[in-house]
């Protein structure tokens, strides 16, 4: 798969097709960017898992934090990456272990080595893309903030 | 559309940012003349406050019409987003504003519109901000002026209003090897015209109040992010990487990414500078974008018809229109703009300052006004009136010297046109 280019077909099946998410180095700092993303996905409906070993016990936007992926009681439809593109080989093999069908690495990690063993294993993945950017450019949202989302459509915007 | 398609220039200048309104299905975009929206509730709210989520709170920052501008501008130019404002000195300021600190400089072209001359040489001033002009024709000009303390490189793509093409691309390579941002003014060439981001652009500004809008009933400007730009590379934009307290120590560049510029240019630029775009005149400048494709192949076909006139004509010196054979920018224009070389220039009158007042008192087509881009041709005599306030070297400099007419050829019947200055330039040698 080229991990150059998503299709939008590719993303939107992605996101409409995810309902728990666990976010690997969600902080719990409300000006970082994973908070950002976390709060962003919850408004949309997304149950995010926390998971953070420096924050392991305490609570992100209601949830509780778990150190590794390991120990997330319930089934991860999605595994979001928010560390350096060297430390995203583990968290696949975990995100396997857990048969997540998705791995999404943030903007600016990209790991090739981790996405070819994550697509041997059967799941899809995406890479230097952020879901709450994603989301909102194919939702329409993002041009309100005045972004070129690339979408031409004489069709109503589904919001 | 179907994603294997990539859409037409033309086709975006339609459609892009336009699509149904999402409340009501409206085809055309809706004028939503409000100044502030609703929360939802007080989370809502500081979600917004926070720029944790998309929406509007105030016309200042932003505007469901408004943003529908900002969008169609940023997909003409290739762009990643865009900030409309007010008109285009306001898009120069927000432009610089981003990463502009007391005492810093940075270098542009000296042949600029007169208007941004004085500017960026006496108001920025004000600001602790050093513009420092050199002759573009030579673009080693811009590397010999650097010094420690430059952030930028600012040019127009066709100048204003000497007909005068840039070299974009050597002056790209110039910013980038010594890490500054370059920033291109695409007012007179239009993205129809030429695309300065596919040259080596990080910013392109414009005053929509030209041929973007067309009609001259709004005025407006837009400055657009390529996206491109690595804000990280070096410690001179500091405004966008390092914590912005007043949103308690976020760093744009960081929680943004290629998005940083454009929401840093709502969030603190139209905040706090609060040049915002009317809704109206955004509508009317969107509807004025929908044909800019037409209007341009008109405008400069006219434009090169009676540039070639003008330079037969007995009472004309000279013309300078870098679409003609003779103009020593030809070559650039071809390079830049092979679509043709925009519809404003220059040219000089043999009977000099008084033959330019003459000339412009007597035509009847051409409108004597101070603007340019109109779908009407306009005619002026720049040193008694927009360079004005130069002094008679930095006119001469510009292209405005006592002799010089400048033209924006409209989009009007090419006879009439050309009846009209044969009339002008007859009464003019009287």
């Amino acid at each position: 798969m080229n991990h150059d280019n998503y299709s939008d077909a590719y993303l939107r099946e992605i996101l409409h097709s995810v309902k728990t998410v666990a976010m690997v180095g969600a902080s719990p700092l409300w000006n970082r960017p994973s908070y950002f993303v976390m709060k962003y996905l919850q408004s949309k409906g997304y149950r995010i898992i926390p998971v953070n070993p420096q924050a392991a016990g305490e609570k992100i936007l209601g949830e509780t934090v778990y150190a590794d992926l390991a120990e997330v009681p319930e089934p991860i439809d999605m595994v979001d990456i928010f560390r350096r593109s060297e430390a995203a080989l583990p968290i696949v093999d975990e995100a396997i272990r857990k048969h997540a069908k998705i791995v999404w690495m943030q903007l600016g990690v990209r790991n090739d080595e981790a996405a070819a063993k994550a697509e041997a294993a059967g799941l899809k993945v995406v890479m230097n893309r952020c879901p709450k950017i994603e989301y909102s450019r194919l939702h329409g949202e993002l041009a309100w903030s005045g972004v070129n989302t690339g979408i031409i459509s004489s069709k109503r915007r589904r919001l | 559309m179907p994603e294997t398609r990539k859409p037409g220039f033309d086709t975006l200048a339609v459609h892009a940012g336009a699509s149904p309104d999402p409340a009501t299905g409206a085809r055309s975009t809706p004028i939503y003349q409000t100044t502030a929206y609703v929360f939802d509730d007080v989370d809502h709210a500081a979600s917004l406050f926070n720029l944790q989520s998309y929406g509007y709170i105030y016309s200042r920052i932003g505007n469901p019409t408004v943003s529908v501008l900002e969008e169609r501008m940023a997909s003409l130019e290739g762009g990643r987003g865009a900030i409309a404002v007010a008109t285009g000195h306001a898009a120069q300021m927000l432009a610089f504003f981003a990463f502009m600190e007391p005492g810093d400089q940075f270098i542009a072209s000296r042949k600029l519109y007169g208007g941004s001359i004085t500017q960026f040489g006496r108001s920025f001033k004000k600001f602790g901000w050093d513009a420092i002009f050199v002759d573009p024709d030579e673009p080693e000009n811009f590397r010999r002026a650097l010094t420690p303390k430059c952030k930028a490189i600012f040019v127009e793509s066709i100048a204003n209003p000497g007909g005068v093409v840039t070299d974009i691309a050597a002056i790209a390579e110039i910013a980038h090897q010594a890490g500054l941002l370059f920033i291109v003014d695409n007012t007179l060439a239009t993205p129809y015209l030429c695309r300065p981001f596919e040259w080596g652009a990080d910013l392109i500004v414009h005053s929509t109040t030209k041929f973007l809008a067309g009609h001259g009933h709004a005025m407006g400007g837009v400055v657009i992010d390529s996206g491109k730009f690595d804000w990280a590379q070096n410690q001179k934009f500091k405004t966008l990487t390092e914590p912005e307290p007043a949103y308690h120590g976020l760093r744009f560049y960081e929680n943004f990414g290629d998005l940083a510029f454009t929401v840093q240019g709502h969030a603190v630029g139209l905040r706090d500078l609060g040049a915002s775009l009317a809704p109206l005149n955004a509508f009317l400048t969107i509807t004025g974008i929908e044909t800019l494709p037409l209007r341009m192949e008109r405008h400069v076909r006219n434009a090169l018809a009676a540039a070639q006139h003008l330079e037969r004509h007995p009472a004309v010196a000279w013309v300078s229109y870098a679409g003609l054979e003779s103009s020593p920018y030809r070559a650039l224009a071809q390079k830049y703009m092979p679509k043709g070389a925009g519809s404003v220039f220059t040219f000089g009158l043999k009977g000099g300052y008084e033959a330019g007042v003459k000339l412009v008192e007597s035509v009847e087509l051409f409108s004597h006004l101070a603007n340019i881009g109109d779908t009407r041709s306009l005619i002026i005599h720049p040193a008694s009136t927009t360079h004005r306030q130069l002094t008679e070297e930095q006119q001469a400099a510009a292209g405005a010297g006592p002799e010089v007419v400048r033209l924006s050829i409209g989009i009007e019947s090419i006879e009439d046109i050309i009846a009209d200055l044969d009339r002008g330039l007859a009464a003019s040698a009287r």
